[in-house]
């Protein structure tokens, strides 16, 4: 059966010529080809991976295993070590509650304000559950102010949950730092770093951590898919967040997706292969980008670090044109104002108010997240339209 | 060897051809559902074209429905979020048992829990409670009077949950006859994707979010939308739907599996034979013959089926759904044969011929030329 047999209510935005030019990666990536054709073979076989009695489920529990390694090797991580997720909202989820309060009886999970939804979400559960929750200050730029951490960090805290890369502002956060702190005081450490993988280098034999949360949509992988990495020595204790059939060793619960998990492995795979020439190649995009901008427009704010930042999302603001109309202006570019999952929320983004930025400013705030598919001349016409549309707006509101 | 009778559709269900084409279609949506631009409108649009199929096929409205990682999500979700002490009997999911408080309510030998005892566990009870029934068992297909247990559930106060993961697709589900204020569904048993489900959750019911973050779901389930496997699932649900005049056809060849067995041991138990059962599963004994034994057997001749339910590690352990109904040693030989749409007559055959096959070489002796046939 052809998908045209289904109707084209789903239809996607039809290729071509008046096809938007996709800026809006840090919400999601589109599908690589290449991760669809791993996950062909395994979309129509009818193969629980936990059905391991039989021909078909033990295949599907062997590409599961095979997933498992990619994703864990992509990281530095060993297969053992990657429990599968729904995504990094999940993974977030049970690193928290999953450890907070502590087997020894610690009852803080220490965060910072400029973290994901799930991060902060799963931080005040752990709150209603009669735990503790402090939540750490950034500076101007994003990063976690290190002095105030050190402050909050102390014998009761049970974990130190700091994300590796923004999704608003490009922050990237002194993870090392924050892990000497953290060790300091016995505690553990997560990261979520679902927009790290595939743009940020990410090597858990380095990096003192002990559990990271990935997503396999955030990298050209499917969605409903992620994982949480959890080191196996010293074992942390993590426990699960639901209960079920004791799948993945009890630490979640429900079957496998063996497609997604397919996929998941080899956008993971390919994320690691070419991380270090796509980052190169993002980060030179964003300052043509702004170069181009900047040759055209007039008082262009950079929101978040100038420096040392994640290639391949620029925050900026456009003092007096408000992001909405401005997005209305550009119907030509795909790009958000913000975080997709705090959409319909009502009020100023927290991350920017987080980093000091008057909420006047705020509501001029867009944010431009090339990727993969973008080519220099996406990142061109994107500048002249959004010049124009500049333009037009300011001349609007002097006349 | 021919290709592999699969007869574990309780286990997962193959893709049907319209949910993979409508799951290789959102594959090429790009955006994210709560993104504004066009594309993630198109995203947006896909998945609440989804919800409102799957809201069609338990009779619910689309708001109604919330999307989660799979039925063990769900059953987590409902248990956890609804905030009460959960009552159920010992032939639940595993998702559900782990979620019990106090001990569980008995079922007779058939495998129907027993309503009087529920009755008097309500009445016992300090706290309105939530009663969590399954409509149809994932080993044996027997149906629960779930309408009853609701009826004597409300009298108490209690709110209601149905897990009919097994029942979609196989059975009418019609949400408010069974008066129920939460279902769950999984779209990988009625032919659509795996890692999607679903929470059909009555309007103003309590449902607390399991997975917290982002405000999806109308902030009752965090994290992007799967949109891929939702349009997937959206489209098995409207499969499911138009397929219901066809379970005849199901129930027929699976009868003819009976019968067949039976003809070469007229001894092999059928499990839940009193009782209700889903048209398409038959959970049988070989007495005498330990269930792994089977199993293998089976494997060895191309047949995929299950002992138990395949939840756990593939270890093949005495099933706690005949234990709970009282089957005693016997719980540890039945094996469970569950058909699908694509289920043949031919294969059928071959599955009986190959029950022939394993019970004679398990007891030591050459099947007879009647057996073998």
């Amino acid at each position: 059966m052809t998908p045209e047999r289904v109707g084209n209510q789903h239809a996607a935005v039809p290729p071509g010529e008046d096809a938007p030019i996709y800026l809006d990666h840090q919400a999601t990536t589109p599908l690589d080809p290449r991760v669809a054709e791993a996950m062909a073979p395994w979309q129509g076989v009818p193969a629980n991976p936990h059905a391991r009695h039989h021909a078909l489920g033990r295949a599907a529990a062997r590409a599961v295993e095979e997933a498992r390694g990619r994703i864990a090797a992509a990281i530095g991580g060993h297969a053992r070590e990657i429990v599968l997720t729904s995504g990094a909202t999940e993974a977030d989820n049970l690193a928290i509650r999953g450890l907070v309060p502590g087997p020894d009886g610690r009852d803080t999970v220490v965060t910072v304000a400029t973290e994901h939804a799930a991060v902060l979400a799963a931080a005040r559960a752990v709150e209603a559950a009669g735990g503790r929750c402090v939540i750490v200050g950034v500076d101007g730029a994003g990063r976690v102010d290190l002095d105030a951490l050190a402050a909050a960090v102390d014998r009761r805290t049970a974990l130190v949950s700091v994300m590796m890369a923004n999704n608003e502002i490009g922050t990237l956060q002194p993870l090392d730092a924050v892990a000497r702190i953290a060790r300091s005081a016995g505690a553990r450490v997560h990261t979520d770093a679902a927009q790290a993988l595939g743009r940020v280098a990410l090597d858990v034999g380095r990096l003192d951590v002990d559990l990271v949360s990935l997503s396999a949509h955030k990298a050209y992988g499917p969605a409903g898919i992620g994982a949480l990495w959890v080191r196996s020595r010293p074992p942390t204790g993590l426990r699960a967040l639901m209960v079920g059939g004791g799948q993945q060793d009890g630490r979640r619960p429900g079957t496998v997706p063996t497609a997604l998990a397919v996929g998941f492995g080899r956008a993971a795979e390919i994320a690691a292969a070419e991380r270090e020439d796509e980052a190169r190649r993002l980060a030179g995009l964003d300052a043509r980008f702004l170069d181009a901008l900047r040759s055209k427009v007039e008082d262009v704010h950079v929101i978040g670090p100038e420096l040392e930042r994640l290639p391949g999302c620029v925050n900026l603001a456009f003092p007096d044109v408000e992001a909405e109309d401005l997005l209305d202006a550009v119907p030509g570019l795909a790009l958000s104002s913000g975080a997709a999952c705090a959409t319909g929320a009502p009020g100023p983004s927290p991350v920017l108010e987080a980093i000091g930025v008057p909420p006047m400013l705020a509501r001029c705030s867009i944010r431009i997240g090339a990727g993969r598919g973008t080519t220099a001349e996406d990142m061109d016409a994107a500048a002249a339209a959004l010049a124009a549309a500049v333009d037009t707006l300011r001349r609007g509101r002097a006349a | 060897m021919s290709r592999i009778v699969y007869l574990d559709h309780n286990a997962t269900a193959p893709l049907r051809a319209d949910a993979r084409a409508a799951l290789i279609e959102a594959l090429d949506l790009v955006g994210n559902p709560s993104s504004v631009h066009a594309a993630g409108r198109a995203a947006r649009r896909a998945v609440e074209s989804a919800r409102e199929a799957v809201a069609a096929l338990v009779g619910a409205a689309p708001a109604e429905v919330v999307f989660t990682s799979g039925a063990t999500e769900a059953n987590a979700t409902v248990l956890a979020g609804a905030g009460r002490p959960v009552l159920a009997a010992g032939t639940e999911h595993d998702s559900v048992r782990a979620g019990l408080d106090g001990a569980p309510v008995p079922v007779d030998a058939e495998g129907r829990i027993d309503l009087s005892f529920l009755d008097r566990r309500l009445a016992e009870a300090g706290a309105p409670a939530l009663v969590s029934v399954m409509l149809a068992n994932n080993e044996t297909g027997v149906v629960q009077p779930v309408a009853e247990a609701a009826a004597i559930a409300r009298r108490h106060g209690a709110l209601v949950h149905c897990d009919a993961v097994q029942a979609a697709g196989r059975l009418a589900v019609d949400r408010d006859a069974l008066d129920v204020d939460y279902l769950t569904l999984s779209a990988h048993k009625i032919g659509g994707p795996r890692g999607v489900g679903a929470v059909v959750a009555r309007d103003g019911v309590p449902l607390a979010p399991l997975v917290r973050g982002g405000g999806q779901e109308r902030r009752r389930r965090a994290g992007t939308e799967n949109v891929a496997a939702i349009a997937g699932f959206g489209a098995a649900a409207r499969a499911a739907a138009a397929e219901a005049g066809r379970l005849g056809a199901l129930e027929a060849l699976r009868d003819g599996l009976v019968a067949g067995i039976r003809a070469a041991d007229p001894t092999a138990p059928l499990w839940g034979e009193g009782a209700g059962r889903l048209p398409n599963t038959a959970c049988i004994g070989m007495p005498g013959v330990p269930a792994e034994t089977q199993v293998m057997g089976f494997d060895l001749a191309g047949i995929a089926v299950s002992a138990g339910s395949a939840c756990s590690s593939g270890k093949v352990a005495a099933s706690h759904v005949l234990d709970a109904m009282g089957a005693g040693a016997a719980a540890g030989e039945a094996v469970r044969f569950s058909l699908g749409p694509e289920t043949t007559a031919d294969e059928i055959e071959r599955a009986v011929a190959a029950w022939a096959e394993v019970a004679a070489r398990a007891r030591g002796r050459r099947a007879g030329p009647g057996a073998a046939a």
